[in-house]
């Protein structure tokens, strides 16, 4: 659990962070979201302690890593994972050397060792054959996966992913989401997503917190954003037409008015369409 | 920046560089990867450049010292000397300040950029210590080398634009090279040559690993580092020739 308290930071005078207050939860994958600029990076760099803040305490499972020592903070980041929005494989090596880099780096393993494990976690990733391959040789989706091999080859206790769809396409991106999703829960890991890509939001958004300008402005999961009356929050996540109406039609299906299964041609029969287009809280006869 | 956070960012840098490696065995490993790129990297262009830094200063020497009352062996001194104090180290330090510098700061800026400084930061390795003191180490270790190279062969190119021209003959050639000869400055040259490599890697280095933005400040972050190098290397030759001659 990652329990982010009162944080602060600026740069040069700019608020970008002011007074954040959550909890990742274990097990869970938490997503941070809000407009480009809003302070998502900033706070996810500030929990990895890419960047020191100038006020409040990030504790990881209890322990404070603003006030620990260089010592205890090498320590945890060999417990921390990252996904990076370029992937930030290593240009010179192979698939295979990046993934081995951290084993190399922090494990007195045999090379056969080093190796089983690499390919247990590419074949996890779903890329394997691919071990010789330069990063330059491989796709967008394929890097990603690559940089989560990586990140997860040491078994973190915390994986963070800075928007970890960004330049995919939808269909890659839900596969990049299930991916990441599904690597929580089986490693029972405290997952921190940075995103602004709404089919994450809900699709993995077990809890979200939610930034504008630099402050906390709701939290919530992927079910209480359909029913949020937050303007901001709903002017952001439901910014087109067609994701309004996908909200409406998510909030029917939530509400036991709609169901998935039934066609569009019999919820229309039934006055479907008046209650999409219409009151939205409106219960059915 | 202006000149003092400059050099104050360049000596923190410095200082962060020296910490208890995470792996000795990666860092053996970075080091002689740094080594084999920076001085078999550069081994074709001081060959090159060597030769003909040679040949010209015997034809240039040939041509000033046109007095009959001139021993011919005098060209093989002012070569050697030449060579040996001022071309093989300031100009092939100079060179390599272009060709070494601008790759350093390309490669560290392209990795700053890439975020890859980033993931390293994160996995709990000391950046400074794993990709800016191979870099420093392999430079210290390859440039004299190269630059004792370029002495031999710098000296060669003479005795070969000599012969060839039809200037003096090998044997006076060689004469000339034994005549005055004072070990002092090839020590001379090795204590240039260790200055200019720390110059050229650590000034490299820095302006590399602090890119900010993208692929137009990793162009102007090498630029910057090829002319400071350059302006350091000129700078320290000066000081160097009036404290050490």
């Amino acid at each position: 659990m990652i329990e982010i308290k009162n944080v602060s930071k600026s740069f040069g005078g700019n608020e970008i962070l002011i007074d954040i207050n959550a909890v990742m939860e274990t097990g869970k994958t938490n997503l941070i979201i809000g407009t480009s600029g809003s302070g998502k990076t900033v706070l996810q760099k500030c929990m990895v302690g890419l960047f020191e803040v100038d006020k409040g305490d990030i504790l990881f499972d209890g322990k404070d890593l603003t006030t620990m020592s260089e010592e205890d903070r090498k320590e945890l980041r060999q417990q921390i994972g990252m996904l990076f929005q370029g992937s930030a494989l290593f240009d010179s090596m192979t698939v295979e050397d990046n993934v081995k880099f951290p084993l190399d780096m922090f494990t007195k393993w045999s090379h056969a060792k080093k190796i089983e494990r690499v390919n247990d976690v590419l074949e996890r990733v779903n890329l394997k054959d691919t071990n010789s391959r330069f990063p330059a040789e491989i796709s967008g989706g394929m890097k990603k996966r690559v940089g989560i091999a990586r990140a997860i080859v040491l078994k973190p206790k915390y994986l963070f992913c800075d928007e970890p769809n960004s330049g995919l396409d939808p269909q890659t991106s839900m596969v990049i989401d299930k991916l990441i999703h599904e690597i929580t829960k089986e490693n029972n890991m405290t997952t921190i997503i940075n995103t602004h890509d709404m089919n994450s939001v809900m699709e993995i958004g077990e809890n979200i917190l939610y930034l504008y300008n630099g402050k906390k402005e709701w939290e919530g999961t992927s079910k209480e954003i359909i029913f949020s009356k937050h303007d901001k929050l709903n002017e952001f996540i439901f910014a087109s037409e067609f994701l309004r109406d996908a909200k409406d039609m998510r909030m029917l299906e939530e509400k036991g008015i709609i169901d998935n299964d039934r066609n569009m041609e019999e919820i229309m029969r039934d006055g479907g369409a008046n209650l999409v287009m219409g009151d939205e809280d409106k219960e059915p006869e | 920046m202006n000149i003092f956070s400059t050099i104050g960012a360049y000596l923190s840098m410095m200082k962060g560089m020296f910490t208890k490696p995470e792996n000795f065995k990666m860092y053996w490993k970075e080091l002689m990867h740094q080594s084999v790129e920076i001085g078999f990297g550069s081994l074709g262009i001081v060959a090159v450049i060597s030769i003909f830094m040679g040949a010209v200063s015997a034809v240039q020497t040939a041509y000033q010292l046109a007095s009959p009352l001139l021993p011919r062996e005098t060209i093989a001194q002012i070569v050697r000397d030449t060579v040996i104090l001022e071309f093989a180290p300031t100009l092939v330090c100079i060179v390599l300040a272009g060709v070494v510098g601008s790759k350093i700061a390309g490669e560290l800026g392209n990795m700053r950029v890439s975020e890859q400084i980033d993931a390293l930061e994160i996995m709990g390795i000391n950046t400074r210590n794993y990709l800016v003191m191979p870099k420093i180490l392999g430079a210290l270790i390859t440039i004299p080398l190269l630059v004792i190279l370029s002495m031999v062969l710098g000296i060669y190119g003479g005795r070969l634009a000599g012969t060839l021209g039809g200037i003096l003959s090998g044997a006076t050639y060689d004469r000339g090279l034994m005549e005055n000869f004072i070990p002092k400055n090839v020590w001379f040259a090795l204590a240039k040559a260790y200055t200019f490599a720390f110059i050229i890697s650590s000034v490299s280095s820095f302006y590399g690993y602090n890119v900010k933005g993208g692929a137009l400040e990793i162009g102007r972050a090498s630029t910057t580092a090829v002319i400071t190098s350059c302006i350091l290397i000129l700078f320290a030759d000066y000081i160097l020739a009036f404290f050490l001659l």
